[in-house]
Parts: C-alpha cells; sequence; structure tokens
C-alpha cells in the first residue's frame, strides 16, 4: 500500500525524522487559509500516488495566499499520468542550499533491506542509478541488527556526504530506520531530504510503501486506505475478503491461487488472439479473481457477483484445479450461486474442474444442465471457448447498438 | 532419492491443534507420511487423535525432536507468531523447517531469513504448499493422489501452478516437488532447488515454475547456464499482468521494467531453458524430452 506523501510526512514525523509539513487541502479556499497561516512563502503540491509531479505542473511555489489560491486552482482537478489530483499538500517554503537522496527498502535478491543514499538529491532516484551511478551508495542492511548510530555513519560515509551535514544526515538516516521498522515499511524514500537555509537537514518529500501483511499489528493502516480511488468493483472484492484485479478486457476470470489464475490470465489472451474486436483489439480477460482455497457457494457467489456486475464482462471462465478444494464443492458452489444470482446471471459460464473429486464436481454440473454453464475438459480448449463467446456476445452486441441507432 | 524430503524424514507439525494443523495433519498422515508429533506449549503432554494415529504433542520443537527423532517440521502457526516459531525451530537446529503460513509480515521474514544463517536449519516458504517426494513422503499440503513417484524434479512459486504440473505430467512422475512461495522473501530459492535436483542421481530433468515480480528467475537462468547439466524446461505466469497491481501472491508485483515474464521467459531462453507459453504446452516440452524426441 503506497501512502500519499503528506501520509508519508505525517508518519515521519511521528517517528522524529525532520520534515517540512503544512496541512491538506481539498478545494483553493482552503489552501489560501492554510497558506494565510502559514505566513510567507508556500510550495502548493498535488498529492497522487505516482512520480514527476513537479515536471507535469502539479507543484507551485506560492508568495502570497492569493498565489497559493491560484496554485490550488490550477492543479486540483489535474490529471497527472492518469490520476485526478483531489487534494494538494500546502508546505512552508523552504530556503534549499542542497538536495540529498536517501531510502530503505526490501532487497528480495539478498533477502536483506538495503540503504540508497546520495549527496546528489532532487532527480529521479531511478535517473540517478543510471546517469549518476557512482554518486548512489548502496549499503545492505541486516534484518536484525538494523540502522543505529555506526551503521548511519557507515551508510554516510559511503555516500561521501559533506561533512558540515554528516551528524544530522547520520541522525536523520538512524529515525527513518525506525519509522521503517516501526510501521512495516517496504520502502521508506526521501527525496529530497534537504540542507535548509537554518542549517537544517529536513525531508521535503517523502514516498512510503507498507507491507499489507502486517496490517494485523498496524491498526493505524486503515486510514490510510484511499477509497476514493480504487475501483468500485475492486472495493466491493476487498470488503468480501476476495482477491481480485480490474482488468480492462472481456472475458471474466475466477479461479483457485494466485498462480493458476495468472496463468488462467494468459492462457486466455493467448486464445484471445483470434478473435478480433474491430479496431486492433482482440478478447482479453477482465479480471483477476482468485477465490483461494474455500470454494463454498457464499464465496462463489461472491465472486460471481462482483464479475458479472462488470459491464464489460461477455463471458466469464472457472478455471478450478481441486488440490486442497474439492470440485464437489465448487460445483455445488457455482450452482448455488446461480440459483441465489437469479435474473441476475445472463452471462454464459466456461467451467473447466480437475483435480480432487472432480468425476462427482463434473457430475454435479451436468445434472444441474443450467442453460449458462458449459463444461470443457482442458484449460487451452475452455480459454478458447470463453474467448469465442465473449467475443459472439461482444460483436452482437455491437451489432444491436447499431441496429438502435439506424431507428432513430 | 529424492531432494530435501524421503522416506527417512520424520514429521513433526508446529501449529498442529489448529484448524488447518489438524486438517493437513491427517492428509499427511493418510499420504503415508511419517508424522510423529506436534508442538503447542498450550496444549503441551497431550494427545491428539488423527483418525486412529495418536501423537503427543510436545512444548518445543527441540523437546519433539528429542522425544521423536524428527527431523522435519511443518508450520501452521498464524501470521503472528510465525516469526517466533520459526526461530524456534531454527534454534533447535532441526534440518528442514516448512513454513506454510500465508500472510507473515516481510519484516518478519527477513528477520527469520537472517537468524537462519549460518545456523543448520533450511527453511522453505512461508506462504508456500510445502514439498512432496511421491512415494516417500509429503511435507506440507500438496496433495498426494495427483501423481506417482517418477524421475522429474518440479520447483514452483505457486501452489496451484504446482498441482497443474503434477497432474499434466502425472504419467511420467516425479522424485520431488517443492512449492517454494511467492512471497519477497522466502527460505529457499529456485537455485537451491535447482543445484540439488542437478546432484539428485534419481531426478533426470526439472521443470521450473515462476511468475512475475523480483528477479529470482533470471538469477535462476543464470545458475542454470553454469551449473545445471539436465535438461529444464521453464514457465512463467503473469504475461497480462498489469504494471503495478499485485496478483495475489505478495511478491507477484511488476514494478517498471522490473519483474515482467517477457523479461524472465528471455533470460530462461537464453540460458537453453526451453519455456511453454502454457502449462499445456510447458508439460508437452518435458514429454518430449523424456520421451527422447
Amino acid at each position: 500500500m503506497d501512502l500519499f506523501e503528506y501520509q508519508a510526512k505525517q508518519l515521519f514525523e511521528k517517528y522524529d525524522v525532520p520534515v517540512s509539513l503544512g496541512e491538506v487541502a481539498t478545494t483553493p479556499d482552503e489552501a489560501e487559509a492554510i497558506a494565510e497561516r502559514i505566513g510567507g512563502v508556500t510550495v502548493v503540491k498535488a498529492q497522487v500516488k505516482i512520480g514527476g509531479r513537479g515536471k507535469a505542473g502539479g507543484v507551485k511555489v506560492a508568495k502570497t495566499p492569493a498565489d497559493a489560491r491560484a496554485a490550488a486552482e490550477a492543479i486540483l482537478g489535474m490529471d497527472i499520468k492518469g490520476l485526478t489530483v483531489h487534494r494538494v499538500l500546502v508546505d512552508p517554503g523552504a530556503q534549499i542550499e542542497e538536495e540529498y537522496y536517501v531510502s530503505y527498502l526490501l532487497d528480495r535478491a539478498n533477502r536483506t533491506f538495503l540503504a540508497m543514499a546520495s549527496y546528489e538529491g532532487g532527480m529521479e532516484i531511478e535517473q540517478l542509478a543510471v546517469e549518476r551511478p557512482d554518486a548512489l551508495a548502496k549499503v545492505p542492511v541486516d534484518a536484525i541488527a538494523g540502522v543505529d548510530e555506526s551503521k548511519a555513519r557507515e551508510i554516510v560515509a559511503a555516500a561521501r556526504f559533506p561533512a558540515e551535514v554528516a551528524d544530522k544526515v547520520a541522525a536523520v538516516l538512524v529515525k527513518l530506520w525506525d519509522a521503517f521498522v516501526g510501521s512495516d515499511a517496504t520502502l521508506v524514500e526521501v527525496n529530497p531530504l534537504a540542507k535548509v537555509a537554518s542549517g537544517d537537514v529536513i525531508a521535503l518529500d517523502g514516498k512510503v510503501t507498507l507491507d499489507e501483511n502486517a496490517s494485523f499489528r498496524q491498526p493505524g493502516n486503515a486510514a490510510f486506505e484511499d477509497v476514493g480511488a480504487v475501483d468500485p468493483l475492486e472495493q466491493k472484492a476487498k470488503e468480501k475478503g476476495l482477491n481480485y484485479v480490474k482488468l480492462d478486457g472481456e472475458v471474466g476470470i475466477i479461479g483457485n491461487g494466485a498462480g493458476l489464475v495468472m496463468s488462467t490470465l494468459d492462457v486466455v489472451a493467448y486464445a484471445g488472439e483470434k478473435y478480433s474486436l474491430g479496431g486492433g483489439h482482440s478478447v482479453k480477460p477482465a479480471n483477476f479473481l482468485d477465490i483461494g482455497g474455500g470454494a463454498s457457494a457464499e464465496v462463489m457467489a461472491n465472486g460471481l457477483d462482483i464479475i458479472l456486475n462488470d459491464p464489460s464482462v461477455r463471458s466469464v471462465f472457472v478455471n478450478v484445479f481441486g488440490g486442497i478444494t474439492s470440485c464437489d464443492e465448487v460445483a455445488n458452489g457455482i450452482v448455488g450461486a446461480l440459483a441465489i444470482l437469479g435474473d441476475e446471471a445472463t452471462k454464459p459460464l466456461i467451467v473447466r474442474l480437475d483435480g480432487n473429486n472432480v468425476v462427482e464436481g463434473r457430475r454435479i454440473l451436468t445434472e444441474a444442465a443450467h442453460p449458462l454453464v458449459t463444461l470443457v475438459d482442458t484449460m487451452d480448449a475452455a480459454a478458447d471457448q470463453a474467448a469465442h463467446k465473449a467475443a459472439e456476445l461482444a460483436s452482437a452486441a455491437t451489432a444491436a447498438h447499431g441496429n438502435s441507432g439506424s431507428l432513430n | 532419492m529424492a531432494i530435501f524430503l524421503d522416506e527417512n524424514s520424520r514429521i513433526i507439525v508446529q501449529g498442529i491443534t489448529g484448524g488447518e494443523g489438524t486438517k493437513h495433519t491427517k492428509r499427511m498422515l493418510a499420504s503415508g507420511a511419517h508424522v510423529v508429533g506436534g508442538v503447542n506449549a498450550r496444549k503441551a503432554g497431550t494427545k491428539v487423535d488423527f483418525d486412529g494415529t495418536v501423537l503427543p504433542v510436545f512444548a518445543t520443537v527441540a523437546e519433539a525432536m528429542a522425544e521423536t527423532g524428527a527431523n522435519v517440521t511443518v508450520g501452521f502457526v498464524p501470521p503472528a507468531f510465525t516469526k517466533d516459531s520459526v526461530i524456534e525451530a531454527i534454534d533447535a537446529e532441526i534440518p528442514l523447517a516448512v513454513v506454510i503460513t500465508e500472510g507473515v509480515p516481510v519484516h518478519d521474514s527477513a528477520t527469520f531469513w537472517a537468524y537462519a544463517q549460518g545456523k543448520n536449519t533450511r527453511i522453505i516458504g512461508p506462504n508456500c504448499p510445502g514439498l512432496i517426494s511421491p512415494g516417500k513422503s509429503n511435507a506440507g499440503i500438496i496433495p498426494a493422489d495427483i501423481t506417482k513417484a517418477g524421475r522429474v524434479g518440479l520447483v514452483s512459486k505457486s501452489g496451484t501452478l504446482t498441482y497443474q504440473m503434477m497432474f499434466e505430467l502425472r504419467d511420467f512422475g516425479f522424485s520431488t516437488a517443492v512449492g517454494i512461495g511467492g512471497d519477497p522473501i522466502i527460505g529457499t530459492t529456485h537455485i537451491d532447488c535447482l543445484a540439488a535436483f542437478e546432484a539428485d542421481p534419481d531426478t533426470d530433468a526439472v521443470v521450473m515454475i515462476g511468475e512475475i515480480g523480483g528477479d529470482a528467475e533470471e538469477r535462476a537462468a543464470a545458475f542454470i547456464k553454469d551449473h545445471v547439466t539436465k535438461p529444464v524446461v521453464g514457465y512463467v505466469a503473469g504475461f497480462t499482468a498489469p504494471e503495478g497491481k499485485t496478483m495475489g501472491h505478495a511478491g507477484a508485483i511488476v514494478s517498471g521494467s522490473s519483474g515482467t515474464a517477457q523479461a524472465k521467459k528471455e533470460a530462461l531462453e537464453a540460458a537453453g531453458v526451453q519455456v511453454g507459453k502454457t502449462p499445456s504446452e510447458t508439460a508437452q516440452l518435458m514429454r518430449d524430452i523424456l520421451s527422447g524426441s
């Protein structure tokens, strides 16, 4: 889970990492009032969870409260790389003398954590890593030993920070590590960490990614969720405890196990290449949905309900390999779900079952003989049929739309 | 032979009295695995009846090992307590700790991994289905009835794709199938399994299943090029996964240009590994190798 800049800096503040932090505004009026309270120069910054805000015009310096209002007017509602700006952060202006970079992150390859630091901050870290690799220090951090003062000094030395800020940067690194561990983050990044005119070293920006697996011991995490920005179907799936990701195709996908569902998406996309929807588009998967181990009628009904409510879905592919899950339970789940949904279920379901108790599972579906359900033996053939159906129904819908248009 | 797990494996279950622990202890016993006891400090000294097999519950892993000669532990401990349970297993110096639990915070996995360095315990997982050496032993939740003993090795990040691939090649059978888990930090990697399969005289060829996220497959490709002489067939899931969206597994996410299925496929192919586009095509590649065509 990624945080907004203002949330990241609030988190830093909690761990005594020095920050420059004003207040958040959702309207130009609020932005003006905040700038008035802060006094002097302010910076109005778009709050979106993506880099490159400055280049996109999402960060503006305001000399007066009226300037801050104008800046907020310009920034609120702006589209930055596909994200709409709903909030701005109005920060006190800072007289920056130097800009640095520091971060802690998960190092998957080495199964440990990594400190990255540079005396040349400000630019995007990916760019820095490519253009000035020698200016970016990477120091492994042992998960048990962590970052104490001596480790912080090792990082400062590796990154060749100027002597006059070494103590201050080291102090920031120790506190930032506390924030990283204390919040169960997988990334904390400060870019820029700035030396300002007073000589202080403060975080002017912040980026934080939290580990959702740790939510059970991080009760504050719920407040960080940006409910409004989440796709409504994804939100609904989350409330039902389902693992769902909305994609932009036509074949709804339900399966058990993350790997098998990912694989199902691929197989449907390959099958879909044969079926053109016009305009260079072929049939594609509409979502990722992993119903996990226990596919009860209720879980299946919840899953189908979400997928059938996606207007772009034309057909649904249910792909289950019963390992722990028993195919008869899945079959009963499908029959039960269709009974619960009744007339709301209108889209064809292509079902492939294999594994644990498959004979009984197939028997249940065959006997139920639901008009929407087609049982197919293999994953590849089922994917092909689901893609074929989706293409047929999409073109029928286009034709119907065309006809009604000609009546007007 | 097989890798990591064989007929001499004596298994204890951490969290044996919980719902998942009970269910899967029964399944392991039914598949013929030597499960010899369990651990739960609050129920130490009691005995539990699993469909006729009565197993003792011990306070600690060390005690269970001393009393039963156990050399494998399988953990079904809830995420909040997983770290401590793994550290306890490492302190007891049990040779193999299989961590089934899903949803372990990555700081905890990083901590027990760091703790295990220089010690004597191999960790598999977390968030994995465990491993099976068909006909010999079964440590975890992989169904024992999908396939038989054979000479193919399998290593996979995903549980259900492990099952799918065992099913596809069920007529050939497997020496050992290892589900290493889909978390960002795991104990045993593709490379560890490839090295073990290479050294195992009873494994002729290896299927390696990867998925988006991280660069484990790329590193495995480099390892195969230099160290693996047996044929390896690969499959990577997630070609159609969009950037920035976690696909079920905590580790399965494409960030920028890193972690894509395409990059993994290319790295594997550059190392001489044939990569299937689908599970069935991957299985066919392995069939062709095994039947010498």
